[in-house]
């Protein structure tokens, strides 16, 4: 058993990416995510890796991409207006069939927002970013110990199915401390990557990393074949929690730190006697439609719960499809929601506790 | 029989996509050859741009990755730092270097990227079909500028070698010309002497190439390299800007 540690979520996030042997990071500074960069200029000259500040966003993304397609576990991190700027990179990386990890400490917008924690990009992330036909695969950590474990979770997805995955957090979560501990990993356990940019030495035909195909056959061919993975990814790779679902009349929904908090009013709501359950998305792409399918033939209303105005209600009422009612509670500009606004926004559709 | 003269071994033998008297044939076959002469090509590693050079990940036989528009310092800068012992060159036109990517191509020249740019400047945009670029000269007609580039409406052409040069990080920068078989032959040099820069640890370096565009300048091939004796030259001298 590791040692238990206090750390900060993006503290946290940072030394994670170290331990499961990233090497390269490319960031520019941004709030509320800066102590990941902070943390990584410290460490990353102790362990022989490459800690660049950038010029830009824009130049940081650009440089994942080079690195990543040069074979190195690499990662950049950054809050909502900065992954505005990284989403051109992103594209391009998607497009390449390049791994890499993203990490977007979440704040509110839009424009330059504010600084405090928010969910507004949610569709910017399971949807949205650069341009063109393509998705990344999108991790949504509730607490400091789960950042730890999805980083090397994120790692490992990105180079098994060689594309950019996302740890999508907020400011709430990147700046609490939590106690953690690290599990030790296997880096003897790294994939090959025989397509990267290490140059032939003579060996080989050269390799070339592109995302250029100017004839259309050719391009439609690719693009299906990376739906085929996503495809593949959507059946293998879904994952969430349910809790107190089993006997549950109401559903609350929710992600991030927003979850964990709605946990606690579900706690408090069964206190009072109302049968709610909880069911918390970790990947928000792809999204555990399956999950919300199980019950909505079996519960009378299903509560969203985001801070945003509403931006995964679209995709739990996609998977409700219209089988029971799904409502909406929200706080935005940087509020968190509190577990007895939750509360009472669930017993207003309850019709008040019974 | 002794052979002479030949295809160098890190052009890849295949029909090139270029307009008749462009400059960029030349210009990819005196990389190949400076890499051929050096013996690096199997560790050289070289990114390839958005522009008319943007298959160049195609006739290279070293490694290759394409940019974004711009971005290919960045690109250049996150393949230097994961294999620092590798030779890593970008290949960019003037709207890449000097427009979208004038940020990357600055920064990477600050930070004294170990990195090779082989930068072709021909006073104009020419994959998309002739538009002003950074570099067009004043009263030069572009499809963006129908009256001629005019300073107070277009702004002033920069000139790249003379604004690196300035900075700390510039280890060799020198600017070289496609108009006569001297100026070519110097060219060669200067980027065999970019290269070897780059393997000697001395930081940025980068050889700015002054190339024709026949087909967007509307010109024949001989008077496209005239025009650019005459034109281009005057504005943007020949020389050695940096040497460290």
């Amino acid at each position: 058993m590791a040692e238990k540690v206090l750390m900060k979520g993006n503290e946290a996030l940072a030394e994670a990416a170290i331990q499961v042997g990233c090497r390269h990071f490319f960031g520019y500074p941004i709030t509320p995510q800066t102590e990941i960069s902070a943390y990584l200029a410290k460490r990353m000259p102790k362990v022989g890796g490459v800690f660049l500040q950038a010029e830009s966003e824009v130049a940081a993304s650009n440089m994942v991409y080079g690195a990543a397609g040069a074979g190195a576990r690499v990662m950049t991190s950054s809050s909502s207006p900065g992954i505005s700027l990284k989403a051109e990179a992103l594209s391009y990386i998607a497009g390449a069939d390049l791994p890499c990890v993203v990490v977007n400490i979440m704040r509110a917008g839009p424009g330059l927002g504010g600084i405090q924690p928010a969910q507004g990009d949610y569709f910017q992330a399971t949807k949205g970013h650069g341009h063109g036909d393509y998705q990344i695969i999108v991790l949504a950590p509730s607490s400091v110990q789960e950042i730890i474990d999805h980083t090397g979770l994120a790692f490992d997805l990105a180079d098994e199915y060689r594309m950019p995955v996302m740890l999508l957090g907020d400011g709430m979560l990147g700046q609490m401390m939590e106690p953690v501990e690290f599990e030790q990993k296997d880096m003897a356990a790294l994939p090959e990557k025989p397509w990267a940019t290490t140059g032939t030495q003579g060996k080989r035909k050269h390799n070339v990393i592109n995302s250029l195909y100017i004839q259309p056959d050719q391009l439609e061919k690719i693009v299906l074949a990376r739906k085929e993975k996503y495809d593949r990814i959507t059946e293998k790779e879904v994952r969430h929690e349910e809790y107190r679902c089993e006997d549950a009349e109401y559903i609350i929904t929710g992600y991030g730190s927003t979850a964990r908090i709605a946990k606690n009013a579900v706690d408090e709501l069964r206190d009072k006697g109302l049968k709610v359950g909880l069911i918390r998305p970790i990947t928000l792409w792809p999204f555990p439609a399956g999950a919300y399918e199980k019950y909505a033939d079996k519960v009378k209303a299903f509560l969203t719960v985001e801070m945003s105005t509403g931006q995964m209600i679209e995709d739990v009422r996609l998977a409700v499809n219209g089988k029971a009612p799904v409502h909406f509670f929200g706080r935005t500009g940087g509020f968190v929601p509190y577990p007895d606004e939750i509360e009472a926004a669930m017993e207003k559709i309850a019709g008040g506790v019974q | 029989m002794e052979q002479v003269f030949g295809k160098p071994h890190a052009l890849c033998d295949v029909n090139l996509h270029y307009c008749p008297g462009c400059g960029h044939g030349i210009i990819h076959r005196l990389v190949a050859e400076a890499i051929d002469d050096l013996g690096i090509e199997g560790k050289t590693i070289g990114v390839a741009p958005v522009g008319c050079a943007v298959f160049a990940y195609d006739y290279f036989e070293c490694d290759m990755q394409e940019a974004a528009h711009g971005r290919a310092p960045a690109v250049a800068t996150g393949i230097k730092r994961v294999h620092p012992e590798n030779v890593v060159f970008t290949y960019q036109g003037d709207g890449d270097l000097a427009a979208i990517g004038t940020a990357e191509t600055v920064h990477a020249c600050a930070r004294g990227e170990n990195i090779t740019v082989i930068f072709i400047n021909n006073c104009i945009y020419g994959m998309t079909g002739g538009q002003m670029a950074p570099t067009t000269l004043i009263g030069q007609v572009t499809q963006t500028t129908p009256y001629g580039r005019d300073v107070h409406a277009n702004g002033n052409p920069i000139r790249m070698s003379e604004m690196l040069a300035t900075m700390d990080g510039a280890a060799y920068i020198e600017r070289v010309s496609m108009d006569c078989v001297k100026n070519i032959l110097t060219a060669k040099k200067a980027i065999k002497k970019a290269f070897q820069t780059q393997l000697e640890g001395k930081g940025f370096s980068m050889v700015e190439v002054l190339s024709t565009c026949p087909t967007n300048w509307g010109l024949s091939p001989i008077e496209a390299t005239q025009w650019l004796r005459d034109n281009m030259i005057p504005h943007y001298p020949l020389g050695v800007f940096c040497d460290k």
